[in-house]
């Protein structure tokens, strides 16, 4: 690990002051951070701990949603009988991600700020674009089982592997930010996150200086919320594809849904045209085969990882099924 | 950098002398490198920073370069062995600690971090010669070959147990509305999905886990 100077927060908008300096690196659960500075792919020259700040409430909005600090844990945001009865979704991709050592420290905002787990990126002696600007992607034709089919570029086709952030845009929240002149911003999920383009060192729109405060959720939105998720192993393992989904029935078919997934792209992913196909659709398997062709618009594979684009297909059709079901 | 060293040996030798659970073999003085400490880079080491620490109901106080991990304070500088460093990156759990109660990795997180807070190793488990439950559990079962991940393994199912009384739910219970899921062996399993045993000792980890849970063994 290289030398760093460490400084504990006192004051949010002084922690955003200290985080916009060069070479500095906000630190809050630290799982993820700490692991990519031993291995030299992040190297701040000073760190400013966030812990001790008074972000760790879950609070109701006057709206009838949640106001989820920054540094609430995954395990107690899981655990939160408000999430668990209102926001399943959520519950159920927290507990889906990483292990419970992991999850009583990983934080809200940190678990959105986590980097990709491609193998070329954590290889300090390999190209990569994310990593190293211009330097090139290893991952193109190199192994790319886990990465992206959707949204990725010639420059960058890792994948996010986040399973909350999944749960949060089909649960269409908001992150909002402070700035060390203290201006709050307020950030819909579905712009939280970046396309890699041109520049896939930067994942987020997040600026400098600016630092996640809280993530908002709106009321819960009727009918049934599933996570489900195809990984390589029954626990602990990074998602091929999971689904996030929220499906209000009608008496013949689906009055409405919401679909978000996760390990397909740089991004949680939705697509407004196969939310569309399935509203006033009636539960057949051709209606769940025109909403998978409408999600995979676009997609294609890089050789490992052509399999995820059937993948989605079949996990959709699943998804769907228990939708319909329950 | 002999300077920085010979400091750091300093730190871990009053430790051994203040600690009463020094290990015969500590007072011998391995070398560090036998320990497995991060390598410090001499050139750029910061300046120490104080870290209060209560590790097993005792308090202490360290010098420490900010880039020391939990894990390497407590093996390193209060010689306490018993968490185990094993893939130093947060996915094998064998450096499980309870921290205020909660099992963490202590490999994943920093020693500056934490001062104030109260620290439970396994070496802090049993109440005199009277072994933690969990632990006479993982002995009447065999819950170990080599014992490389048991430390870890026991750390890890004592907080887990404490999270299933208090309700949390796993990516395994059915019903996320029951404030208290019924501890299966399905349930069991994914909870401890974290600690991995390379011995695959696992049929008895689970059966250890039971027997301590008060279910059926």
């Amino acid at each position: 690990m290289k030398a760093f100077t460490y400084d504990r927060a006192d004051s949010v908008v002084r922690a955003a002051a200290v985080s916009a300096r060069p070479g500095a690196k906000v630190i809050a659960g630290g799982t993820n951070l700490l692991d990519l500075m031993k291995l030299q792919v992040e190297t701040p020259t000073q760190l400013v701990d966030i812990n001790r700040l008074p972000l760790d409430k879950i609070e109701d909005t006057a709206e009838g949603g949640l106001r989820i600090g920054a540094t609430v844990r995954n395990s107690d945001l899981a655990a939160d009988h408000r999430v668990r009865e209102r926001y399943g979704v959520l519950s159920r991709a927290l507990v889906a991600g990483a292990s419970a050592q992991l999850r009583n420290k990983a934080t809200t905002g940190g678990n959105l700020l986590q980097r990709t787990r491609c193998s070329y990126f954590y290889d300090v002696t390999k190209p990569c674009n994310k990593r190293n600007p211009g330097s090139g992607c290893s991952a193109l034709g190199g192994f790319n089982r886990m990465h992206a089919v959707l949204g990725a570029g010639d420059q960058c086709i890792a994948a996010n592997p986040s399973d909350m952030a999944v749960a949060l845009r089909a649960l269409d929240a908001n992150v909002e930010t402070v700035n060390a002149e203290g201006m709050v911003r307020v950030i819909p999920i579905a712009e939280f996150h970046r396309l890699p383009g041109k520049t896939p060192e930067i994942d987020t729109t997040l600026k400098a200086g600016e630092i996640i405060t809280a993530v908002t959720l709106p009321p819960p939105p009727p009918g049934v919320q599933i996570y489900r998720k195809v990984r390589d192993r029954a626990s602990y393992a990074f998602a091929l594809v999971s689904v996030a989904a929220i499906v209000e029935r009608s008496a013949g078919g689906i009055r409405s849904a919401r679909l978000a997934f996760g390990g397909l792209a740089p991004k949680p992913w939705r697509v407004p045209q196969a939310e569309e196909a399935l509203a006033g659709a009636s539960v057949d398997a051709r209606t769940f085969d025109a909403v998978a062709t409408a999600v995979l618009e676009g997609a294609r594979g890089y050789g490992s990882n052509d399999f995820k684009i059937p993948l989605t297909r079949r996990t959709l059709h699943a998804v769907l099924t228990q939708a319909a079901q329950t | 950098m002999d300077e920085n060293r010979h400091t750091r040996f300093l730190y871990t030798r009053r430790a051994v002398l203040e600690t009463a659970t020094a290990t015969a073999a500590l007072c011998t003085g391995l070398p560090q490198v036998a320990l497995g400490a991060d390598t410090v880079d001499a050139e750029t080491a910061p300046t120490p920073v104080t870290v209060e620490l209560q590790v097993n109901g005792r308090r202490h106080v360290l010098k420490l370069d900010p880039r020391t991990t939990l894990l390497d304070a407590l093996r390193e500088h209060l010689a306490l062995t018993g968490s185990k460093k094993g893939c130093d990156h947060g996915q094998c759990g064998a450096c499980t600690v309870l921290l205020d109660g909660r099992r963490i990795n202590s490999c994943l997180t920093l020693a500056v971090m934490h001062d104030g807070q109260q620290i439970t190793t396994i070496e802090g488990l049993a109440n005199g010669e009277t072994l933690h439950p969990v632990q006479a559990a993982f002995l009447a079962h065999d819950g170990f070959q080599c014992g490389y991940c048991t430390a870890g393994q026991i750390c890890s199912a004592v907080g887990m147990l404490n999270e299933s009384r208090t309700g949390t739910p796993s990516y395994v219970t059915e019903n996320l509305a029951v404030a208290q899921p019924e501890l299966t062996n399905a349930e069991i399993r994914e909870r401890m999905s974290g600690n991995i045993c390379r011995c695959a000792a696992y049929p008895n980890i689970v059966a250890a886990i039971r027997q301590a849970s008060g279910g059926p063994s």
